[in-house]
């Protein structure tokens, strides 16, 4: 990790005119081909002119300057930050596969076509469906897929009054703004203190006006949703149809399916329980699973099999389909790599991930406790995550969670996410994965034993932190009040 | 176990730290009647030299066939530094920067990033991106109703010359919120979007036209006309726009007398593998009077508490985790890493390696159709190429034509008759810089003696 201080120019500052990695430009074409001279652009675009060399260090001298789980413990819970498997990337970059054109014909595409139709099966059976569409580019686009799907459904039955989703109130931001983005209300209902769906608000709340209810098993708050069967009866009664957000998946690989828990419709994402990289902040995956009631609605393209040879299925096999959601078939690359992790872990390999993140999550809540910090929901087990409040510590120390998360940094630990699920306040929401090793968590309880001592003895060392980033605090307000969002040559 | 770091001692200890028996207990709070998942359609595990076995033969199955399919994924040359810095497991490895004290350098190349987008499409703020060029057009018509003020209008107008999968992506995304989309006509001798198909709509409420440029069958619009008219009749203007045609072509900034309103496209030319169509990357910019309707991330330059400068996620109050069922879209997680990619691309070709490989694009692609049109029974279906793409049209059916292309290791383009019956038996194909003479020849002498095989046959059949 850089130092602090350590600043590297924008790359702008690096040009200079005249100055490029000329064995990248292409040899020239002879010919005459011009393009007519009032559609020809005026000036050329402001773009850096520098070397190769120049252009290596500076990205690999910003690269040292982010935290990542290839170098550090990284907690961000519902992120799933697990070791993404080198080897998943080395053999989707096989170059084939990459200079395959998405719309090469399937002769042409039965070995990429096989992997996909397998991870279609396999995701089946994981998540208790019907059928899988991976198609939808992470996980708020599974979102999508899987309300439009609902609204579809409704729809072809003549239901047109169902618009309205339940969504619980510590549910993740994308469910609402999904339901919006679908041309869906929302109805947010409460949650019991032991973090349960409040069970007569969902009474109250399921009716001819229910279109479905979007669900996170374990929930946000990092705990089981015991009543789950129940959570189904009402909502189906009611007429409306249960999605699962696949966020959390990966606290109950193998041990329970959604489609097991009555749910209609599931979105993965492939990029946190299937281990494909984050890439600081994308690609992901947001494939969608379905029980039978859904199965004509899938977005297309899928990939089908007969007498061997695998095809893609589009409009015409799926007329009822809510259509595509992206210019070829998702992000095939993201699921190429998922297929490679599951391949290599297997079924045995599979059902170990839940039970290794299931006891690094509750081992770690224990330990925290131990040390002083007050769990949310202290009489409930830990999924593969669990909440820290720091409501205590705010009243009696004046520190915040965002404080506790900044110092974390300089303890060399990515921090948790904060502030998140929203209704605990001064929040620390962990999920430590099961990659990682006991020593590390037993590293993380040192520093957070060693914050909580500062705490009392020196809470100005939590409120200036970090301290040893490349940057210290950054100024957000004036981040969003003077906006500098591209670089400008100085007049 | 695979990628479990737990001895049994790391196990028994943790156990006993929670007072449990066995790692099943820590499952009990889930109802016993559900558990029991058996994945029976997951095989066994196999080792990492196993797997690597098997990917390298489903590889080998698809070949490596010469490739002059276009349609909005474009062969080009990708330098060697592009990967090995966005694989470097910092990049790879690290998720958005929401700590970012800890992640500056995603947010300084972001901010790199959102500063090239402005300087090549000649707007004045980007996002961080979106998830591809398809549903980018979707944000933008959505951007584009909620932007137009002076509009009470959930109507686009969406000419016949943009991607037909972009429009079906936009329909499937953006009908859900009843935006509806008017169709408009195509010139047929020249492959473009006249202004005089506007002039019926004059005077109606649209909150948007989008043009895309070059278009979808690699003709150039008469951008200036056509965003003119927009604005003359209070709709915004989508540009959609191909980047590295942005080295030649117009700024969608430039265009008409005040410029586009929104610009959005496919990233994918800039230093992302074709991969069978993802991971890609949309992009988007516009006008800093529209940034707080934008969708996506969005990173600032500010300063830290001593006044040393940094880089944040800024505007978040657009964004779903923030305002929930009111932000301006869903999405959360964007397509980062294709994004790094194409900031070391444009870093490594700058102004003028873009230039260079634009101009060889055109120039190919005109070789291209001089070559495939010396063949009897080809013609173009237009004027010369726009770009790096041209429509041309076969005296028979396209399908069997291309089959065959196919058996002899090439990707011949794209059948359009189905998606443009009135263009008659045509196909859409593409050259980039990547096509050397020979390859073209190679081509032109395939498609040479298809036909030949075909006129035999039916000569045979006779």
């Amino acid at each position: 990790m850089a130092e602090l201080g350590l600043r590297e120019p924008v790359i702008f500052e690096l040009s200079r005119p005249g100055r490029h990695a000329g064995t990248q430009f292409p040899p020239r074409v002879a010919g005459t081909a011009q393009v007519p001279a009032h559609l020809r652009r005026a000036a050329p675009p402001l773009l850096p002119a520098v070397s190769e060399l120049q252009v290596v260090r500076h990205f690999t001298r910003l690269s040292q300057m982010n935290f990542s789980i290839d170098t550090h413990f990284y907690p961000l819970g519902s992120c799933t930050m697990k070791y993404n498997p080198k080897v998943c990337h080395t053999l989707a970059s096989l170059p084939e596969f990459l200079g395959r054109h998405p719309l090469a014909p399937e002769s042409q595409g039965q070995g990429f076509m096989a992997c996909m139709y397998e991870l279609q099966e396999m995701l089946k059976d994981i998540t208790g469906m019907q059928g899988v569409s991976l198609t939808p580019m992470a996980g708020a686009q599974g979102e999508y897929a899987g309300v439009a799907m609902i609204r579809a459904y409704h729809r072809a039955h003549g239901d047109l009054a169902r618009s309205e989703i339940i969504v619980p109130q510590a549910a993740h931001g994308t469910n609402p703004a999904t339901a919006t983005m679908c041309g869906c209300s929302v109805r947010e209902i409460p949650c019991d203190a032991n973090g349960d769906v409040d069970l007569d608000a969902l009474r109250a709340a399921a009716g001819p006006q229910t279109a479905g209810i979007m669900l996170t098993n374990p929930s946000t708050l990092g705990v089981f949703e015991r009543r789950i069967e129940e959570v189904a009866r009402i909502v189906h009664d009611a007429g409306g149809l249960l999605y699962y957000d696949g966020a959390n998946l990966n606290a109950i690989l193998g041990k329970v399916r959604p489609g097991d828990m009555g749910f209609d419709v599931i979105h993965m994402n492939l990029h946190k329980t299937f281990s494909t990289p984050h890439g600081g902040g994308g690609p992901g995956s947001g494939a969608v699973g379905v029980g039978a009631r859904l199965l004509p609605f899938l977005p297309i393209p899928l990939v089908g099999r007969e007498g061997g040879r695998y095809r893609w299925l589009t409009e015409k096999d799926a007329p009822q389909s809510i259509g595509r959601l992206s210019g070829f078939a998702g992000n095939a690359g993201v699921n190429l790599r998922a297929y490679i992790y599951m391949r290599l872990l297997g079924r045995e390999g599979m059902i170990r991930v839940a039970e290794y993140a299931a006891l690094n999550a509750n081992y770690l809540m224990k330990r925290l406790q131990a040390a002083g910090f007050e769990a949310a929901y202290p009489g409930r087990r830990a999924s593969h995550e669990f909440i820290i409040t720091l409501k205590r510590e705010n009243r009696d120390h004046d520190v915040t969670a965002m404080d506790v998360a900044k110092r974390l940094l300089d303890y060399g630990f990515h921090a948790p996410t904060t502030y998140f699920p929203l209704l605990v306040p001064e929040c620390l929401l962990i999920e430590p994965t099961e990659t990682e090793a006991k020593e590390d968590l037993d590293r993380f309880c040192e520093a957070m034993s060693a914050i909580r001592h500062e705490m009392a003895h020196d809470p100005g060392k939590l409120s200036a932190a970090p301290h040893t980033m490349p940057v210290r605090r950054l100024d957000d307000v004036r981040a969003a009040k003077q906006l500098d969002l591209a670089w400008k040559p100085a007049a | 176990m695979p990628f479990i770091p737990h001895t049994p001692e790391d196990v028994a200890g943790m156990l006993a730290t929670l007072g449990a028996a066995s790692i099943d207990e820590l499952f009990d709070e889930i109802p016993a009647g559900l558990k029991g998942a058996r994945l029976a359609g997951v095989p066994p595990a196999l080792s990492e030299m196993e797997v690597a076995r098997l990917l390298a033969e489903r590889a080998a199955q698809d070949g490596r066939p010469l490739c002059f399919l276009g349609a909005g994924a474009y062969e080009h040359h990708i330098p060697a530094p592009v990967w090995a810095i966005a694989s470097r497991g910092e990049f790879y490895s690290a998720y958005t920067p929401y700590q970012a004290e800890a992640s500056q350098g995603t947010l300084q190349l972001i901010y790199e990033y959102q500063s090239m987008m402005c300087g090549l499409t000649g707007m004045e703020v980007s996002n961080a991106s979106l998830y591809d060029g398809a549903s980018a057009l979707a944000e933008a018509c959505l951007m584009a109703v909620r932007a137009n003020r002076g509009s009470n209008s959930r109507r686009v107008l969406m000419p016949r010359t943009v991607n037909p999968t972009y429009v079906q992506v936009a329909r499937s995304i953006a009908a859900n919120q009843n935006i509806a989309f008017e169709i408009v006509d195509f010139d047929r001798a020249l492959g473009r979007t006249p202004v005089e198909s506007l002039r019926a709509y004059g005077g109606e409420d649209f909150a948007a036209l989008v043009v895309q440029q070059p278009n979808f069958f690699g003709n150039l619009e008469e951008v200036h006309e056509l965003t003119d008219w927009a604005h003359q009749n209070n709709v915004l203007l989508i540009g959609v726009v191909n980047p590295i045609s942005l080295a030649l072509l117009s700024a969608p900034g430039q265009w008409g007398g005040r410029g586009a309103d929104i610009v959005c496209g496919e990233g994918q030319p800039l230093g992302v593998p074709l991969a069978s169509g993802g991971p890609y990357f949309g992009f988007m910019t516009t006008r800093m009077q529209y940034v707080r309707q934008m969708p996506g991330r969005i990173v600032g330059r500010t300063v830290d508490i001593e006044g040393r400068p940094g880089f944040t996620l800024t505007l978040q109050a657009r964004e779903q985790h923030i305002r929930r069922s009111k932000a301006t879209s869903n999405i959360c997680t964007n397509q980062g890493l294709a994004v790094t990619a194409a900031t070391v691309h444009l870093s490594l070709l700058g102004a003028q390696g873009l230039e260079r490989v634009a101009q060889a694009c055109l120039q190919r692609a005109h070789d291209l159709v001089d070559a495939l049109c010396r063949v009897p029974g080809v013609k173009p279906a237009f004027g010369p190429p726009g770009f790096h793409e041209a429509v041309l049209t076969l005296d028979r059916p396209v399908a069997p034509v291309l089959a065959a292309l196919a058996a002899r290791g090439i990707l011949g383009g794209l059948d359009l008759t189905e998606r443009y019956p009135e263009l008659g038996q045509a196909l859409l194909v593409c050259a980039t810089e990547t096509k050397t003479d020979a390859d073209i020849r190679a081509y032109a002498e395939a498609l040479a003696a298809v036909q030949g095989e075909g006129l035999r046959a039916a000569r045979g059949a006779a």
